[in-house]
C-alpha cells in the first residue's frame, strides 16, 4: 500500500514540475485532491457533522469548487461518534480512499482514534471541533491541526471574568470525564492565579441528568457564583434545574459557550441572563462573519453555528496551505510550513495557528438575551493553548 | 436540614425510576419478554408530549392523546411481531427488540430532526416552593412524585386484587394451564404488553418538562430501568418501588458523600443486593 502511495506522490509531484512551465492541457488534466470528511452524520452529534460539512463546502464553493486552485473529490464516511470503529475507519480513508487530507471530527475519543492513526501514516488531519486538549498537546504532530478550539480555552477566561465581577467564590458543575475535567481545570488554573477560591467541584458521571443533589450541594454551599460544563440535552435540562431550583436569580450562573448554545430554544426563559465564554457568538459584527451569515443562509436555509464557522475555517486554512504550494499536495513540509503561518479571517475574527497546532484567538464573553447568546465584549484576547506536553510548542 | 433535602431528593428521583420502570416491571417482569425498546417507547412518548403539547397547546390535552397513540403502538408490535417470540429463545427478543431503538432512533431523526426540544410546563405547577434560604423546591417535582404514587398503586391494585390481574398472573406462571382453563392469554398478553408501552412512553411525556427531549434519551434511561427490575425481584411490582427508592437514595447520597464513586453505586447496591438475595428483594406474587 505504501509504495503504491508513494509511487502516486511521485507521480503528483512530477506534474507538479511539469506545470511549472506553463503548460496548459497539462495543468488541466492535474488530479483532484481526496478529502476525506470523517464526521458524524448519524447518533446525537449528526447535526453538528451535517454543520461542519455544509460549511466546508460553502467555503470551497465559494472558491469554484476548488482549495488552492485544484479540484475537489470528497470521501465522506460516518464516523457515527464510536470511538471504536475510529482506527478502522481512519484507515479506510487513509489506504483504501489514499486521501491527501482528513477533516474530522465532532468526539474527542474519535478524534484519539483518528490521531493514532495519522501520526502513523503521516496523513494531513484537520480537526473541526472536538477539543481533547492532547490532541494539540502530549500527542501534537506536524501533520495535525485544529480549527476549533481545546477544551481548557473555553473556560480559562472565565476566571478573569468573575474576579473582575468581584465573585471570588465559585462552584464549578460538570461531568465526570475528560471534556469537563479539562474545562473544570482551565477555570481553575485562571481563577485561582487571580485570587479566586474554588470551593468545590460537584461533578456526576457522563452522561447523568440527574442534578438535584449537586444544586441542593450548591445552594447549601452559597458561593459567589456557579460554573458549569453540559452539552445538548444535558445542558437543557441542567439550565432549567437551575431555574427551578430558585437558583436563578440567587447565584449568578456562567459556563463554557457550549452550556448555552444550541440549547436556546428548548430552555424557554431559564437560561435568561447566564454569561460564558466563547470563540464564537450571536450578533458579531465583523465583514467576514456577515458575509458568512448571508452566504450560508442562501445555501442551506438555517443559520450558521459555531460548529459550522470551524468546518468553513478548516476550508480557510486548508485553502491559504494549498494556495502556498500552488496545489502540490507532495511539497508536505512546505505545506504545513504554510498552515502554521495562516492568518484565517474567519468569521469568528482573524487568528492564527499556535505552534502546537491549535487556533490563538478571541474568547468572547457572550450573555444570553432572548434566544441569542449576545457577544458581550471580549474575555481574552488571542488566547492560545498552554499544549502542556507538545514537543513541538 | 441539607441532609433532609437530600434525602428528599432520593425519595423524589426514586419514585420518578419508579415511574420510569413501572413498563418495563409489566412486560419484563410479568410477561417474561426482555424489551430493550423500553427505552425508545420512553423516547417516543416525550417526542408524542412535544409534538402534541405543541398542537394542542396544552400538556392536559397531549397527555390522553399520548396515551391512546402510544397504546395503538403497543397493540400493533405485540401482534405483529413481539407475539411471534414467547416461545423462544430470550436472545431472539433481544435482537428484535434491539432493532426496535434503531428504527424508532432513525424515524426520531427523519421526522423531529436532532436538536434538543422544551416542552413548558403547564402554568398551573410552574412555580418553587422556598426550603432555604437560597434553595426552593419545583412544585412540578412534587406533581411527578404524586403521580408515581398513583401509578403505583394502580398497578399494585389491578395485579393483585383484579380478576384480570388474577389472569395475567396465571399466564405468567403457567401459560399452558391457564388457556387450558379457558383464559384468552393471546388478548392478555396484547393487552399487558400495550399498557406496558403506554406506562414507558406516559413517563417519558412526564418527564418531558423537567427532562427536555432530545436524541438518545431513552437509552440513558433503559440500564437504571433494569436494575430496579432486577433488584426488586422479576414481576414484582413492591419491590420495585422499594428497589426505585433505594436507588434514588443511593445515588443522590453517593453524589453527595462520595463524589468520585457516584457512578458506581448504584451498581455496588445491586451487587450486595444481588449476592445476599440472588432472586431480588421480593419474589414474584
Amino acid at each position: 500500500m505504501t509504495t503504491h502511495r508513494r509511487g502516486f506522490l511521485q507521480a503528483l509531484g512530477t506534474l507538479a514540475a511539469g506545470a511549472a512551465i506553463p503548460s496548459g492541457p497539462l495543468l488541466a488534466q492535474q488530479p483532484k485532491i481526496r478529502i476525506g470528511l470523517m464526521l458524524p452524520y448519524t447518533g446525537t452529534f449528526a447535526a453538528l457533522g451535517t454543520a461542519i460539512t455544509n460549511a466546508f463546502k460553502l467555503a470551497v464553493n465559494e472558491r469554484g469548487g476548488k482549495l488552492g486552485g485544484r479540484e475537489i473529490e470528497y470521501f465522506t464516511v460516518d464516523d457515527e461518534s464510536d470511538p471504536a470503529k475510529a482506527p478502522e475507519n481512519t484507515n479506510r480513508l487513509v489506504q483504501r480512499d489514499k486521501v491527501d487530507v482528513i477533516v474530522g471530527t465532532v468526539h474527542s475519543g474519535v478524534l484519539m482514534g483518528m490521531v493514532k492513526v495519522v501520526r502513523e501514516s503521516g496523513t494531513l488531519l484537520v480537526c473541526p471541533n472536538a477539543g481533547a486538549g492532547v490532541a494539540t498537546g502530549a500527542a501534537c504532530a506536524p501533520n495535525i491541526f485544529r480549527t476549533s478550539f481545546s477544551n481548557w480555552q473555553t473556560t480559562y477566561p472565565l476566571g478573569k471574568v468573575l474576579m473582575d465581577k468581584g465573585q471570588k467564590t465559585a462552584v464549578f458543575i460538570t461531568w465526570n470525564y475528560a471534556a469537563g475535567n479539562e474545562m473544570l481545570e482551565g477555570f481553575k488554573e485562571a481563577y485561582t492565579k487571580h485570587g479566586g477560591k474554588l470551593v468545590r467541584e460537584l461533578t456526576l458521571p457522563f452522561p447523568q441528568v440527574e442534578f438535584q443533589a449537586l444544586l441542593t450541594e450548591a445552594a447549601a454551599i452559597r458561593p459567589q457564583a456557579v460554573v458549569a460544563f453540559f452539552a445538548g440535552g444535558g445542558a437543557a435540562k441542567f439550565l432549567r434545574d437551575y431555574a427551578a431550583a430558585g437558583l436563578k436569580g440567587r447565584i449568578p450562573l456562567y459556563g463554557s459557550g457550549f452550556l448555552t448554545d444550541g440549547v436556546l430554544e428548548a430552555v424557554g426563559d431559564a437560561a435568561e441572563g447566564v454569561e460564558t465564554t466563547l470563540h464564537y457568538g450571536d450578533g458579531l459584527s465583523i465583514t467576514a462573519n456577515n458575509a458568512f451569515r448571508v452566504a450560508y443562509v442562501r445555501a442551506y436555509g438555517i443559520a450558521p453555528d459555531v460548529y459550522a464557522v470551524q468546518g468553513y475555517d478548516a476550508a480557510l486554512l486548508l485553502d491559504h496551505g494549498l494556495g502556498a504550494v500552488k496545489g502540490d499536495v507532495s511539497r508536505k513540509k512546505e505545506l504545513i510550513a504554510a498552515m502554521e503561518k495562516a492568518k484565517i479571517d474567519s468569521p469568528r475574527g482573524a487568528w492564527t495557528m499556535s505552534k502546537a497546532h491549535n487556533p490563538i484567538q478571541d474568547f468572547y464573553l457572550r450573555k444570553v438575551v432572548g434566544k441569542e447568546n449576545l457577544v458581550v465584549g471580549v474575555a481574552h484576547k488571542a488566547l492560545a493553548d498552554p499544549a502542556r506536553g507538545c514537543k513541538m510548542a | 436540614m441539607e441532609y433532609l433535602i437530600q434525602v428528599l431528593n432520593g425519595i423524589q428521583y426514586g419514585l420518578l425510576l419508579f415511574l420510569l420502570a413501572s413498563g418495563l416491571t409489566l412486560i419484563f417482569g410479568i410477561m417474561g419478554v426482555i424489551n430493550l425498546a423500553h427505552g425508545a417507547f420512553y423516547m417516543v412518548g416525550a417526542y408524542l408530549a412535544y409534538w402534541l403539547a405543541k398542537m394542542t397547546g396544552s400538556l392536559w390535552l397531549a397527555l390522553p392523546l399520548g396515551v391512546v397513540i402510544a397504546l395503538a403502538i403497543g397493540v400493533l408490535l405485540e401482534s405483529a411481531l413481539i407475539r411471534r417470540l414467547y416461545q423462544r429463545d430470550h436472545l431472539y427478543q433481544v435482537l428484535l427488540t434491539f432493532g426496535l431503538i434503531l428504527i424508532f432512533e432513525e424515524l426520531r431523526s427523519i421526522l423531529f430532526g436532532n436538536d434538543v426540544h422544551g416542552v413548558p410546563i403547564p402554568p398551573a405547577l410552574n412555580f418553587s416552593i422556598p426550603l432555604t434560604e437560597t434553595l426552593s423546591y419545583p412544585v412540578y417535582r412534587l406533581f411527578i412524585s404524586g403521580v408515581c404514587l398513583v401509578i403505583a398503586a394502580a398497578l399494585y391494585f389491578v395485579i393483585q386484587k383484579t380478576r384480570i390481574g388474577m389472569m395475567v398472573r396465571a399466564g405468567n406462571s403457567n401459560r399452558e394451564m391457564a388457556q387450558v382453563l379457558g383464559v384468552n392469554i393471546p388478548l392478555i398478553y396484547t393487552l399487558v404488553f400495550a399498557f406496558g408501552v403506554a406506562l414507558a412512553a406516559f413517563a417519558g411525556m412526564i418527564a418531558a418538562p423537567v427532562s427536555s427531549v432530545f436524541p438518545g434519551m431513552g437509552n440513558q434511561i433503559l440500564i437504571i430501568c433494569f436494575v430496579v427490575v432486577v433488584i426488586g425481584g422479576i414481576g414484582s411490582i413492591h419491590g420495585a418501588m422499594i428497589a426505585a427508592l433505594l436507588i434514588g437514595i443511593a445515588d443522590t447520597l453517593g453524589k453527595v458523600l462520595l463524589p468520585e464513586y457516584s457512578g458506581v453505586a448504584v451498581y455496588l447496591l445491586m451487587a450486595a443486593i444481588l449476592i445476599w438475595r440472588p432472586q431480588g428483594l421480593f419474589q414474584a406474587t
